[in-house]
């Protein structure tokens, strides 16, 4: 763990010089703004479901900046080096092969709040500004929730890579988990508006936790603050729950990987 | 002379079928999988058009029977685009990459055709299959049949679309030839070719101007819809069919452009 500061310094140092390469891929992002524009036109109509257009502008661009803040591609990296072999490497390293990925990934962390930054510079001047809750009770829920997010995704992503020890192509399985991601968490459809069905299953996984429900919070969907620290309490939950489970199918895997392996 | 070239590259497209078909079926069990991967996606593809349409009769002129052409459309378009576009020209920015690009150059066919041929995914007539059903699921909903005309026309500008997408596609690559990580780049265009699942017209302001003109989404998916609702009006048709034209000019040369200046990476 004492290694930790240091593994953090040189991800910063990694994404700093491969900064073209980071930007183009948080222009790939440009889902909420697609539905954005798409849920505005329509809501300028009319309020759709008691969400007017002004709640969508603040819904879809919360989520892009939540979403580009708090992904990272640890899945594709752990899937291509246990694929390639190179992560025989860091399995000789002294330190845990995670707190390795966890270094390089929270080390992109600075790199891409100055990306989002002009986002919530543009969200500050829309319509949306007007539904974002101020209340110190909620600003602190959402800290927690943003930390909580970063967590959970990394956790998931881990997981996802992980499974590349048991599968032959876990690009297949990374493509299925984003199509389920994309409806169940929210991030093409504000979770209340999507069938009574899909927001039943939604309950029960941890992809809305992910990206609809912090949102929510940031944009005044979770009045009482009760709600809003058992969304958050929920978010943890899942997220040590999955760390614990990635670590159990790396476990697992590495023993797989030495026997088969050379 | 100009036939025997035809017949030529009809056989080295062929063979090159030929071969990606013998290899996939040596993974038979994935033919299921991409069989159950079509249906789910068209099944998740749908649902932000129910939520849309559960509450409105219309979105910008256009009622869930038509919004589901063009969505049938994009099923099918991105079909070829994972089947026969993506795999072949993905392959070309790693060959740019290691070096193994010079031993297409050296083959005694045009680079450009030997590049947009060398992998196919079989396995993707799964998704034009599944966007073709859907399309006809949609026509019998509307419950009238497209006259010859129409079809002739829809099918044209499918063609038209094709075209556009294929150049589209084939400019990022010529890229790599100068910025070789570029494989993000093909993830960005497709991120943004999403977006064509739409049509065109519910989008507004920057995006309906970057989805006709920059990247021509509009092309692509909402007016063949268009044409076989019979909704197209002959000029914006004629239109289109210059400007792919014109696109796939523009990409050949800047294809060509990339080769003079195509340095390898083996020496």
């Amino acid at each position: 763990m004492a290694a930790l500061p240091t593994l953090i310094r040189l991800g910063t140092i990694e994404a700093i010089a491969y900064r073209a390469e980071m930007v183009v891929w948080l222009l790939t992002t440009t889902m909420p703004l697609v539905m954005l524009s798409l849920w505005t036109s329509v809501a300028d109509e009319a309020p759709f479901a008691a969400w007017a257009t002004r709640d969508f502008v603040a819904y879809y661009l919360v989520a892009l900046i939540l979403r580009n803040l708090t992904s990272n591609w640890v899945a594709w990296q752990v899937a291509e080096e246990i694929r390639t072999g190179t992560v025989a490497g860091r399995l000789l390293r002294p330190v845990h092969p995670f707190a390795s990925y966890l270094g390089t990934h929270l080390g992109a962390v600075p790199l891409r709040a100055a990306a989002v930054a002009p986002v919530m510079v543009v969200l500050g001047f829309t319509s949306g500004r007007a539904v974002l809750v101020t209340d110190p009770g909620h600003l602190g829920l959402i800290v927690a929730a943003v930390v909580g997010c970063w967590a959970l995704t990394f956790a998931v992503f881990l997981c996802l890579g992980t499974l590349a020890f048991f599968l032959d192509k876990p690009m297949g399985l990374i493509e299925a988990y984003f199509g389920v991601f994309a409806i169940m968490s929210g991030y093409l459809v504000p979770l209340p508006l999507l069938p009574s069905w899909i927001q039943t299953m939604a309950r029960w996984l941890p992809f809305r936790s992910m990206l609809g429900d912090p949102v929510a919070i940031v944009i005044g969907r979770v009045p009482d603050l009760g709600d809003a620290a058992r969304l958050v309490a929920q978010q943890w939950a899942w997220a040590t729950g999955l760390l614990v489970l990635a670590a159990a199918l790396w476990r697992r895997g590495v023993r797989r990987y030495e026997a088969f392996g050379g | 002379m100009a036939s025997g070239r035809w017949r030529y590259y009809a056989r080295l497209l062929a063979v090159s079928m030929r071969t990606s078909t013998t290899t996939a079926m040596q993974y038979r069990a994935d033919f299921l999988v991409q069989g159950a991967m079509s249906i789910y996606w068209l099944g998740w593809n749908l649902v932000p058009l129910f939520v849309l349409y559960d509450r409105r009769a219309t979105v910008a002129g256009w009622s869930f029977e038509a919004a589901l052409v063009v969505m049938a459309h994009f099923v099918i378009l991105r079909g070829v685009l994972e089947g026969a576009v993506n795999p072949s020209l993905g392959a070309v920015i790693e060959q740019i990459r290691s070096g193994a690009f010079d031993y297409t150059l050296l083959r005694p066919a045009d680079s450009q055709f030997l590049v947009s041929t060398t992998r196919f995914a079989p396995w993707r007539i799964l998704d034009v299959l599944g966007g073709i059903g859907l399309l006809i699921y949609a026509l019998i909903r509307i419950g009238q049949v497209p006259t010859p005309g129409q079809i002739g026309a829809g099918l044209a500008m499918l063609g038209v679309g094709l075209v556009v997408m294929y150049s589209l596609w084939l400019i990022v690559v010529a890229s790599a030839f100068w910025v070789v990580r570029m494989d993000n780049l093909v993830y960005l265009l497709s991120s943004v070719f999403d977006a064509a699942r739409w049509p065109s017209s519910v989008f507004r302001g920057t995006w309906r101007i970057v989805f006709t003109f920059v990247i021509p989404l509009a092309v692509m998916t909402t007016y063949p819809a268009r044409a076989l609702l019979g909704q197209l009006a002959w000029p914006t048709a004629l239109a289109c069919v210059a400007g792919a034209l014109v696109l796939a000019a523009v990409a050949r040369g800047i294809w060509l452009l990339a080769l003079r200046n195509y340095t390898s990476a083996s020496s």
